[in-house]
């Protein structure tokens, strides 16, 4: 992995010293070609989000509308929409310092996930009896909805923090898991062969065969774990309590806050998004290093 | 004068029984083959004759049903780096350059013997006996079939091993690139006196390079059908062999067994 990850810098770094020449020797060009690529990327979603949001406007502004237009959600959630790290006290701060919280929740959760479903993974794709011992009971056990678990993480941990913790682990476990799993098991003969006439030990094997040559599968499980766990926290945290994000739909909620819950959904959706984006980045960068020549 | 003289590698009746899912199928039945230190030996046959199996055996990758292989009188059952394997798809690690990947074998086989800086020189002269320096720092996805084939050389020589197995090692190359390779090849075996299993099912590669010849016969249950004195001197240049009568008397006797004795039989 760490072999993988160098070499890819010194590509990126050899790539990067002609593409500079070219964009110095034809600045105006590369800006309008930019330009372009902006308005053919960018244009397209702004336009469908104006339009939304057009009809959105027109079919709450009538009187009896159960649900606020986007101007008044702009008037009555002003401060939360435009600043998002304020902070007036324990349950009144920013939108931004609750997604910050609930990120950490994921975060710990979300570590635990990978280094178990990596660690079980690679035991249940090398061993055919770990396998057959395993897959059935994680097969059963990865069809329970995440707030199933969650009574259960009460009541066994008697604090909502870790409880939460443990959802985001359990849920965000199993696509890790299962696709560490098939990584393992597509790993080709010949490298087996290599590390066996190399007498690698089971240690050296993982670290320098199996993980790099699984990565593009480790990377499709931590994609979609990453996206399981967050929808998980926000439900999670709308029964633990707390000051995550999730409490606070809630909490708006109860108080006929509108308006809140929709900047709240916003902010929930553009961050699962940059999640998504972030590690699909990383996958990137390291599967470059796994492929097969 | 010793007056017993073993074999520096021997396969000692040696059968292999593949079984999966109750169907038996016996690969190799009864091979018995001595090889002196030094000696460059290739297989040769037709496909499906066993003849990767046997190499397998011989590198400790699979196991024989009857009968062992002695290695300096010690008998092998698994795999390690004094007999390293030159795979026929290169094998080399995708994720690493060309360096680390024969750094990878030198750490390994050397930690504790060499210091790191012995190990670094160890693996650029590797690189440089089969004149893969200049791309060290690439990837394998980099460089083309015959430079991962000097890599996968180069990887296994740096294992100093006391046998280099070759499991068809230009079989995937190019007309050109072969020659050039099987020419490397012969340099390298004539400096450092290697000794070579070699498989191939090229006549013209087994006759230039090897000292011996096994011919096998075809499978199911395959053996070993002839053996075949290579008595032509070395160095061997491949432009004289042409017209040399012992080279074309040797190329004849396996065209001979391979064509005529024992045709493939296409499975029908």
């Amino acid at each position: 992995m760490t072999y993988a990850m160098k070499s890819v810098e010194t590509d990126v770094a050899e790539s990067a010293r002609p593409a500079l020449s070219l964009a110095l020797g034809a600045v105006g060009r590369g800006i309008r070609s930019g330009l372009l690529w902006l308005a053919a990327k960018a244009l397209p979603p702004l336009v469908t989000l104006a339009l939304i949001l057009l009809v959105w406007q027109i079919l709450c502004a009538k009187p009896g509308a159960t649900l606020p237009p986007p101007s008044q959600i702009w008037r009555d959630s002003y401060d939360l929409i435009t600043q998002p790290f304020f902070n007036f006290g324990t349950q009144d701060i920013g939108l931004g310092w609750r997604v910050l919280v609930s990120l950490e929740t994921v975060a710990y959760g979300f570590g635990f996930a990978t280094i178990a479903g990596i660690l079980l993974g690679a035991l249940i794709g090398q061993s055919e009896w770990a396998m057959r011992g395993l897959d059935p009971i994680f097969q059963v056990l990865r069809t329970v909805p995440p707030l199933a678990w969650l009574p259960i993480a009460l009541a066994a941990f008697r604090d909502s923090r870790p409880s939460a913790i443990f959802v985001i682990f359990i849920t965000a476990i199993w696509p890790i898991l299962i696709n560490t799993a098939v990584g393992i098991r597509n790993i080709p003969q010949d490298y087996r062969n290599v590390a066996a006439v190399l007498r690698l030990n089971p240690i050296e094997f993982f670290l320098k065969v199996m993980l790099p040559s699984a990565a593009p599968y480790i990377f499709t499980g931590l994609r979609i774990g990453i996206g399981l766990a967050w929808l998980a926290i926000v439900a999670a945290e709308m029964l633990t309590g707390g000051v995550g994000i999730g409490f606070f739909i809630w909490d708006a909620w109860n108080s006929s806050r509108l308006s809140d819950i929709i900047v709240a959904l916003a902010y929930i959706g553009l961050v699962g998004f940059a999640l998504d984006r972030l590690v699909a980045a990383v996958g990137g960068l390291v599967a470059r290093g796994a492929q097969a020549s | 004068m010793a007056p017993i003289k073993r074999p520096y590698l021997k396969l000692d009746r040696i059968g292999k029984i593949f079984e999966r899912r109750g169907v038996r199928s016996e690969v190799l039945r009864d091979i018995d083959l001595a090889i002196e230190k030094g000696e460059f030996v290739s297989i040769i046959g037709h496909s499906g004759c066993g003849k990767s199996t046997m190499l397998n055996l011989v590198a400790g990758l699979t196991q024989a049903t009857t009968g062992g292989v002695l290695l300096e009188n010690h008998e092998v059952n698994s795999p390690g780096p004094e007999r390293a394997v030159v795979f026929q798809n290169h094998s080399l690690l995708p994720w690493l350059s060309v360096y680390d990947n024969v750094r990878l074998a030198v750490d390994k086989v050397f930690s504790g013997k060499k210091s790191r800086a012995q190990r670094h020189d160890w693996t650029l002269h590797n690189l440089e006996l089969v004149q893969m320096t200049h791309a060290k720092d690439k990837r394998p996805s980099e460089i083309s079939g015959g430079m991962k084939q000097r890599v996968g050389i180069a990887r296994a020589l740096a294992m100093e091993p006391k046998v280099l197995l070759l499991d068809e090692p230009f079989g995937a190359l190019d007309a050109l690139t072969r020659a050039h390779l099987q020419d490397s090849l012969m340099d390298i075996h004539r400096t450092l006196g290697n000794t070579v299993i070699m498989i191939t099912h090229d006549v013209d590669e087994a006759v230039l390079l090897s000292d011996r010849i096994v011919m096998m016969t075809n499978g199911p249950a395959a053996t070993i059908g002839e053996l075949l004195d290579v008595g032509l001197p070395r160095p061997r240049r491949r432009l004289e062999l042409v017209s040399d009568p012992t080279y074309v008397a040797a190329r004849e006797a396996v065209l001979k067994f391979l064509y005529e004795r024992h045709a493939y039989v296409e499975a029908a």
